[in-house]
């Protein structure tokens, strides 16, 4: 029965939950794949990412070998996308950028996902007191503004990716609390939860297997969209030279480095500003076909 | 009355801040009977089902006792293995995002009960759902199927009482019959106590041997069907509802 025909998949008497499972996951990809911004959107993601992870097969130099002699150099066979203030390849930077960039992204969504999803599913599911505090301190880091907070760690700690992946996970938690925590209150008094609380279920078991799953949609659709703003942090964090030192190759840190070649040598800074441009747009696009399939409330 | 009975409210009373949704309400329902809760919108009968099954967070006073042992605002595990409820709105009352298969499997889990595939098959057979429908979501099944599936989550865990709330109300009607009927066949079966919140008056001379009057909170008369039927009611607000129900089906 494990064979994924197109039947199988979009049978209406599924015969196991594996089929059942799968059934709802390709409808979902056919809504998805109807929507043409949705589909170039994730494209172009899958572009980037295959660029940056096979960035030693597709370089056509090492990243950070110099050759001061042909500094600045417009785009040309040898260098596709012309050399920066070093004389170094830039499309072999851009790609190889794109791992720190990307990578960075990956990370900071990996950890802010979880934690807002915890927080407001328990926050929103338990209410009263524990609600307050919750909220409170939601409230405290939602405070912090995103650079200066930023700013602040670099000074404790040191410039670099690490401490602006930090700085970003720290600030960019609790509008994903939030939004769990109001998702859960739509939720939490609904028949069907009443119905699992009278089968005797832990609060925990309601909140995991029950609550938070409802949640998950909207939670990923913000992220995809807010992947976009993640992306010009980690890149304004590297512009104001806070994330990624040099010789690493980062996108927002390369422009930060040419800028003042803009004028005369333009082609330097717009690769990678036309790169975190794309993933930036892709995203977002990615994310509104999402927010589309995926919300329940767009229905 | 004796200890015997399936429940025993005594002067309950549940109040929302300063409103008291109901002000000290008793009835007794002997095991394997089934006593109706009727009246208007806001009478407060559906608050009394909710304390009844333990929903209620806001906090009840009064003596609520199930077969004999009292109750208390929280209740154990055991309990929900001897008292479920049956909720008015199928389309709610189905977690959106789950298969037949897992809501049925849900209350098993949560016991570890182990024969869960015999029991969710028979489960599915004794309300009259094909097993084929199995590995459905709720959004492909009809609104009296869901309902179905809701009774049979109920009856999944063996319970000896049954609360419905308003059980047939969001039912097309046509549908309505064949779920009064099911529930009747499955009360005969399995001796079960039901305790049904309504505002029709229908539902509780198909389903209920007695019944209890809410008007505002307060249970202004008990009866059995037979007196009801007979139109011999006494407090003026159950004549009232009386003449409406027979004034719609009169055409």
């Amino acid at each position: 029965m494990k064979t994924f025909s197109r039947e199988w998949l979009l049978s209406e008497t599924p015969a196991s939950r594996a089929q059942a499972a799968w059934g709802r996951r390709y409808r979902l990809l056919l809504d998805l794949t109807s929507n043409g911004l949705a589909v170039a959107g994730f494209l172009i993601v899958v572009v980037c990412l295959v660029a940056s992870l096979g960035a030693p097969w597709f370089a056509t130099h090492d990243p950070s070998l110099q050759e001061l002699g042909n500094r600045l150099a417009r785009p040309s066979a040898t260098h596709w996308l012309g050399t920066d203030e070093l004389g170094r390849d830039v499309w072999s930077r851009m790609l190889w950028g794109g791992r720190v960039t990307l990578g960075m992204v990956i990370v900071v969504v990996m950890a802010v996902a979880p934690v807002g999803l915890a927080v407001g599913c328990i926050s929103g599911y338990a209410g009263g007191t524990v609600d307050r505090v919750m909220m409170r301190v939601t409230d405290v880091f939602l405070a912090f503004p995103r650079l200066v907070l930023a700013l602040a760690f670099v000074a404790a700690l040191k410039p670099g990716v690490e401490s602006a992946i930090l700085a970003i996970v720290l600030t960019a938690w609790p509008p994903y609390a939030r939004l769990a925590r109001a998702e859960t209150l739509t939720i939490r008094d609904a028949d069907f939860i009443a119905a699992v609380r009278l089968t005797g279920a832990s609060p925990a078991r309601i909140v995991l297997r029950h609550v938070a799953p409802l949640c998950v949609p909207s939670l990923v659709v913000r992220v995809t969209l807010d992947l976009g703003t993640f992306i010009l942090t980690a890149a304004a964090l590297g512009f104001l030279g806070m994330g990624a030192q040099p010789p690493s190759p980062e996108w927002g840190a390369m422009i930060a480095t040419t800028k003042r070649f803009i004028f005369d040598q333009w082609w330097v800074p717009t690769a990678p500003g036309i790169a975190i441009f794309m993933v930036s747009l892709a995203f977002n696009l990615l994310g509104d076909g999402l927010r589309d399939v995926l919300d329940p409330k767009q229905r | 009355m004796t200890t015997t009975d399936a429940i025993r409210v005594d002067d309950l009373k549940v109040r929302y801040g300063d409103f008291e949704a109901v002000k000290g309400v008793s009835f007794d329902v002997p095991a394997g009977g089934s006593f109706g809760l009727v009246g208007e919108s806001g009478s407060g009968k559906s608050t009394i089902l909710r304390a009844l099954a333990g929903l209620d967070r806001s906090g009840w006073t009064g003596g609520i006792a199930f077969e004999g042992r009292t109750v208390a605002r929280t209740r154990d595990r055991a309990f929900f293995r001897s008292v479920q409820m049956v909720f008015q709105d199928p389309y709610g009352s189905l977690h959106p995002r789950q298969t037949v298969d897992r809501i049925l499997c849900e209350p098993l889990d949560v016991h570890g009960i182990a024969d869960t595939e015999k029991r969710i098959a028979r489960g599915l057979d004794e309300v009259g759902i094909p097993q084929a429908f199995r590995f459905r979501y709720p959004h492909q099944l009809s609104g009296g199927q869901r309902q179905r599936i809701a009774i049979a989550r109920a009856l999944i865990l063996e319970p000896r009482i049954l609360l419905l709330d308003e059980p047939t109300s969001a039912l097309d009607v046509s549908v309505q019959a064949e779920i009064l009927n099911l529930l009747v066949d499955l009360r005969e079966e399995r001796g079960l106590t039901f305790v049904t919140v309504t505002h029709n008056l229908a539902v509780v001379a198909h389903l209920c041997d007695r019944l209890g009057v809410m008007q505002a909170g307060v249970m202004v008369e008990q009866l059995s069907v037979e007196d009801l039927r007979l139109g011999r009611a006494r407090h003026p607000h159950t004549r009232e509802l009386r003449a409406l129900t027979v004034g719609l089906e009169a055409p």
